[in-house]
């Protein structure tokens, strides 16, 4: 009796063991590799501010992928004027500088031209070299547009960098919380808000062209809709003509359509629609008496996965996108929601909840392979980088009784679970959705 | 006689609901977490004891201090309990005697849950709480629904209690 009691106590150690979610990083700790990225030279002493803030804005980028570690410029000794005729490696291999990045910016007219080249200093070879002209006011566009262009050819990976987030900005006491769609380039500059706060607005999320912005909106008192908002002149329409709530909305690959979910105010149940943004016509493509939340497209446009309780747990579902062949794929225990497709269509991320705990994790599109990169009393939301390398999501602290803490903020980290890092933001900020590259 | 018997009834839930309301305020007060919910129900609470003609029949006041505006729900459930039963019952008791009122029923939830489930879940609840008014008689053309999720929390707190509390609907007289 006793033998027995003391079996099922080590049984019940080792499923406690098997079942608590463990964070992982797959790749162990990635080394950085050292770069030296030069001011860009120039001869004219406006344009010299300009170089120096181009190679700023590299060296950031670089830095915060979590794979280069840009050297301290000081530690220089070969000067921008002599390495933009030509490169001595020796006095780049001295400080151990693996890359190399060496920029002139000539004025033209109204116009400026950027030329960049990327070195291999221990083959003492040019590994790129590109010229952009543009007018002066974009040379923050322009160093993004190289900052991928480096990351691509050294990483072999797709770039990021030239791309924007919107999210919700947040302010105010949790119960009566100020809601504002706000976007910004990936680094955080040109920030700016394009509603004023006053009406709730959640879940924003870009349009394949990056102009346009789909989003769930409170503006109608007490009918919450799905808007389209025009980031370019500011106008905005309600998607399709629905006497219910719609929410939860995404575009479509092709931009043609909006998938999002619709409650009939008649059954108060949640469906997936498919709403034609050429035609005007909508389709349904669950039908159950289940909640089905939050669907995403394949990045080829032929698949959906959504979010379902119809298990009586919320799992999450794959089907094709008339709602066909439908196939559960999340297989262990907790709760899963929000899932989206990874633009390289290898995988789907999603938000889990187990244990107390809420979980951003990976998983091949099958559901094998399930992996947790972030933890904490409440994450929420990923949204990929073009390049499906990183995801953006965010972070909600407890909230203490006397209303302190509760703080929501972004957070971006490597699809291993690698460098986690803090959006700052100028308020609070959650539902971030990452654009399409915009080159 | 039928009607006699009916009205009896009627008025039996009206007074074990009041009952169940004053309990329900006591418990919010007792958490001690929500100054707006506190501060709201006391005044309320003096405002009947010193003059209980202060308050217009038929008004949202009148129904959160004579019926009560809420009921509540368990973790990810829409399923109404019995002591939720008894105060929709109440409300429509109060909804038919003004008739000319109509509502809207707002859905929430606790935040243990992702923004857009919550918004469904909380679409769920309101309905219910529809379905069971207009199992009761009351007009489904005098009630709409709108849901808020997680958006709008009645207590702050991340601890069980202010959840409980947060799983609500709201009755609210348009």
């Amino acid at each position: 009796m006793k033998k027995k009691i003391f079996y099922s106590i080590i049984i019940f150690l080792i499923s406690f063991k098997l079942h608590s979610l463990e964070v992982t990083l797959t790749q162990g700790t990635i080394k950085p590799t050292p770069i030296a990225v030069t001011n860009f030279y120039s001869k004219d002493d406006k344009e010299v501010k300009i170089g120096k803030n181009i190679s700023m804005v590299i060296s950031d980028n670089l830095e915060r992928s979590g794979l280069f570690k840009p050297i301290e410029k000081k530690a220089f000794i070969q000067d921008e004027e002599s390495l933009s005729n030509q490169p001595r490696f020796e006095d780049w291999k001295i400080i151990k500088a693996q890359h190399l990045i060496a920029g002139k910016i000539y004025k033209k007219n109204e116009k400026i031209s950027v030329e960049f080249r990327l070195y291999d200093v221990f083959s003492q070879k040019q590994l790129l070299g590109k010229k952009y002209e543009t007018s002066e006011k974009n040379w923050r566009r322009v160093s993004h547009i190289i900052s991928d262009a480096i990351f691509e050819r050294i990483t072999g990976e797709g770039g990021y960098f030239d791309t924007r987030v919107v999210y919700v900005a947040e302010t105010g006491p949790k119960e009566s919380k100020q809601k504002r769609l706000a976007i910004m380039d990936q680094d955080q500059a040109n920030h700016r808000f394009l509603t004023d706060g006053s009406y709730l607005v959640l879940t924003p999320r870009f349009s394949p062209n990056s102009q346009k912005i789909t989003y769930m909106s409170y503006m109608t008192r007490n009918s919450p809709r799905v808007y389209i908002f025009d980031i370019e002149t500011g106008h905005q329409e309600i998607v399709g003509e629905f006497p219910g709530m719609t929410f939860a909305p995404r575009f479509s690959p092709d931009g043609k359509k909006i998938i999002m979910s619709y409650a009939d105010p008649d059954v108060g149940n949640s469906e997936i629609y498919i709403l034609d943004l050429v035609t005007r016509i909508s389709s349904r493509i669950t039908n159950s008496s289940a909640i089905d939340v939050s669907a995403s497209f394949s990045p080829d446009g032929k698949k959906i996965v959504f979010n379902s309780d119809r298990s009586g747990r919320r799992h999450l579902y794959v089907a094709e996108s008339d709602g066909k062949n439908l196939k559960r794929i999340s297989r262990e225990r907790g709760s899963y929601y929000t899932p989206v497709w990874s633009p390289r269509g290898d995988m789907i991320a999603f938000t889990k909840q187990e244990g107390g705990q809420f979980y951003i994790g990976v998983m091949e599109t099958d559901g094998s392979n399930e992996r947790m990169i972030a933890k904490s009393f409440h994450v929420e939301g990923p949204t990929w980088a073009p390049n499906g390398r990183y995801l953006l999501y965010f972070k909600e602290e407890r909230t203490a009784e006397d209303g302190s803490g509760g703080e929501s903020s972004l957070y971006s980290i490597d699809l291993t679970g690698y460098n986690e890092r803090k959006i700052i933001t100028p308020l609070g900020g959650s539902d971030p959705a990452w654009s399409p590259l915009m080159h | 006689m039928f009607h006699k018997i009916l009205y009896t009834f009627f008025l039996i839930l009206f007074v074990s609901a009041c009952s169940t309301t004053s309990k329900d305020t006591a418990d919010s007060s007792g958490s001690g977490s929500s100054g707006v919910f506190n501060s709201t129900s006391t005044t309320s609470e003096e405002e009947t004891a010193a003059d209980s003609g202060g308050i217009e029949p038929g008004s949202q006041e009148d129904l959160i201090v004579n019926v009560g505006d809420r009921v509540f729900f368990g973790y990810d459930s829409a399923e109404l309990d019995s002591d939720a039963k008894e105060l929709l019952q109440a409300q429509a008791a109060w909804l038919k005697q003004h008739n000319k009122a109509s509502i809207t029923i707002e859905g929430h939830c606790d935040e243990r849950g992702t923004r857009e489930y919550n918004l469904a879940l909380g679409e769920r609840r309101a309905q219910a709480v529809k379905n069971y008014l207009n199992g009761l008689g009351v007009g489904v053309s005098s009630m709409s629904t709108i849901s808020y999720g997680k958006e709008r929390p009645a207590v702050v707190g991340s601890n069980d209690d202010a959840w409980s509390q947060n799983r609500r609907s709201v009755t609210k007289v348009n």
